[in-house]
C-alpha cells in the first residue's frame, strides 16, 4: 500500500531559481533565503520519497486562456521545464509516475472531483522552483513527481474548502494503490503578494503567519477563508495559498510540525515553508 | 440576476474575472504568442504592424504601445500574460510592480526590503 508520510508547504517564486540558475545564493539579498532551507534539504535527503504529488499553478505557460482547468493531473512519464520566455531553466527533466498518476485520477474522479487529465504538458517555475529549492541542483531530481495543476488564474480559483476536501480524496485514492510507494504531497505558491495595481508590493506578515499556525493546527478553520478574504488580505495574488489546503487535507488531522520558516522579500512576495509529518 | 463580486471595492486592486477574461482574451492572446523568439523577434521589429494582427480594440494597442500596464489590466490584461511582454522588452517582475505603483524601481526595491507594503483593509 502506497502512504503520504508528509507534506511540504513552499513559495514558488521565479527570482528563486533565477537566483540558483545564475549563481547568485550566496549575495547577500538571497543568503537569509536559502539559509531557511538548510534544514530542508538535509531532511529530505534522510526523508527522500518514491514519488513527490506536486500542488503547482501553472503561469499561462503550458495553459492560456484557450484552455483553463481548474484542476489538471499530470499522467505522462516525462514533463519538460518550460521555456517560459527567456529559455527553459537548466533543471532536469521531470519524470512522472503514470500509474500512480493514473489511480489517483480514477479514484479523485469517482469521488466526485472532475480532475482534467493531461498527458503533454511543460511544467513552469510553480512547479521547478520548489523542486529546486528542496534538492538543490542534482543531475536528475532523486524521485518521481506527479505534477498537479491548480488554476488561480483567472478568478475564481476553486475555494479553499473545495481544496481541502480534494485533498482528502487524493489521501483515500493513494491509500488504495497497490504497491509499496512513499508518496510526499507538496503545496506550492503564496504567501501574501500582489503583483499587480497600485497596490503592488503589499506583504502581510500577520495573515501569513495566522495561516502558518493554523495550517497545523486548525485547517478546517483556513479551509473557510472567502476568496474575497485572501485577495484583501494576502494580495491578489495571495489567493494561491489555497493550493496549501489540499496539501494539509491528504495529511492526517493531527501532524508533527518539522520546520517552519518565513522570509520577506524575495522580488514581491513573502516565502513560506513548512513541513509537516504524518504519525507513523 | 448578476454575480456577487465583493472584491471591487479593494483599494488598487483589479480581480481577473471571467467578464475581465472575456473582454481580455485577445489582448492575452497576443501576450501569449510572445512566448516564441520568431514572435519576439517580429513584435520588436514593428509593433504597430505586429499589433494589428491581432483583434485587439484600439485602446489595447495603445496602451501595449505604451506600456501602461494599469491601463492593460483594466482593459482585460491578466498580469501573468502582461509578463510577457515585459520580458520581451527585458524587464523584471520587479520592473513592471513598480511602474504600476508610480514609484521607481529603486524605492520599490527599498519598500520591499523594508517589508513590503502594509495592507489597506478599509
Amino acid at each position: 500500500m502506497a502512504t503520504i508520510t508528509a507534506g511540504i508547504a513552499c513559495s514558488h517564486v521565479p527570482a528563486i531559481g533565477a537566483a540558483m540558475d545564475l549563481g547568485k545564493t550566496t549575495e547577500p539579498y538571497w543568503v537569509p533565503l536559502f539559509k531557511g532551507f538548510e534544514f530542508s534539504r538535509r531532511w529530505i535527503a534522510q526523508n527522500t520519497p518514491d514519488v513527490v504529488f506536486l500542488v503547482y499553478n501553472d503561469h499561462a505557460t503550458a495553459f492560456s486562456l484557450d484552455l483553463i482547468p481548474t484542476f489538471a493531473i499530470g499522467c505522462a512519464d516525462e514533463f519538460k521545464p518550460a521555456d517560459e520566455g527567456w529559455g527553459p531553466r537548466p533543471v532536469p527533466v521531470v519524470k512522472g509516475h503514470p500509474e500512480l498518476a493514473s489511480h489517483i485520477t480514477q479514484s479523485v474522479i469517482q469521488s466526485d472531483f472532475d480532475l482534467t487529465v493531461v498527458n503533454r504538458m511543460d511544467v513552469d517555475h510553480g512547479l521547478t522552483v520548489p523542486l529546486s529549492l528542496m534538492f538543490g541542483q542534482p543531475q536528475a531530481w532523486p524521485c518521481k513527481v506527479i505534477p498537479f495543476a491548480v488554476n488561480v488564474v483567472q478568478f475564481p480559483p476553486p475555494s479553499g474548502n473545495r481544496c481541502y476536501q480534494l485533498g482528502r480524496a487524493i489521501r483515500r485514492a493513494v491509500d488504495s494503490f497497490d504497491a509499496k510507494l512513499e508518496v510526499q504531497i507538496w503545496g506550492t505558491g503564496g504567501m501574501s503578494h500582489q503583483l499587480q495595481g497600485p497596490r503592488a508590493g503589499l506583504i502581510n506578515k500577520e495573515f501569513d503567519n495566522r495561516f502558518l499556525d493554523q495550517l497545523v493546527g486548525d485547517p478546517e478553520a483556513l479551509a473557510r477563508i472567502p476568496h474575497v478574504q485572501y485577495i484583501r488580505e494576502a494580495g491578489s495574488e495571495g489567493i494561491e495559498l489555497v493550493m496549501w489546503l489540499i496539501m494539509r487535507g491528504a495529511l492526517d488531522a493531527q501532524v508533527r510540525e518539522v520546520h517552519r520558516f518565513y522570509h520577506v522579500p524575495a522580488s514581491n512576495t513573502a516565502v513560506g515553508h513548512m513541513i509537516l509529518e504524518n504519525a507513523r | 440576476m448578476s454575480l456577487d463580486k465583493p472584491y471591487l471595492d479593494i483599494p488598487g486592486t483589479t480581480v481577473f474575472d471571467a467578464d475581465l477574461a472575456r473582454k481580455g482574451y485577445h489582448l492575452n492572446s497576443f501576450c501569449m504568442s510572445l512566448m516564441k523568439p520568431q514572435n519576439r523577434a517580429r513584435f520588436k521589429a514593428n509593433q504597430r504592424a505586429y499589433l494589428d494582427e491581432w483583434q485587439m480594440s484600439e485602446e489595447q494597442k495603445q496602451a501595449v504601445l505604451a506600456r501602461d500596464y494599469n491601463r492593460l489590466i483594466e482593459l482585460g490584461g491578466n498580469i501573468y500574460f502582461l509578463a510577457k511582454i515585459f520580458a520581451t522588452d527585458g524587464n523584471s517582475f520587479q520592473y513592471a510592480a513598480a511602474s504600476m505603483t508610480g514609484m521607481s524601481q529603486e524605492d520599490y526595491a527599498k519598500m520591499m526590503l523594508r517589508g513590503g507594503r502594509a495592507p489597506e483593509l478599509g
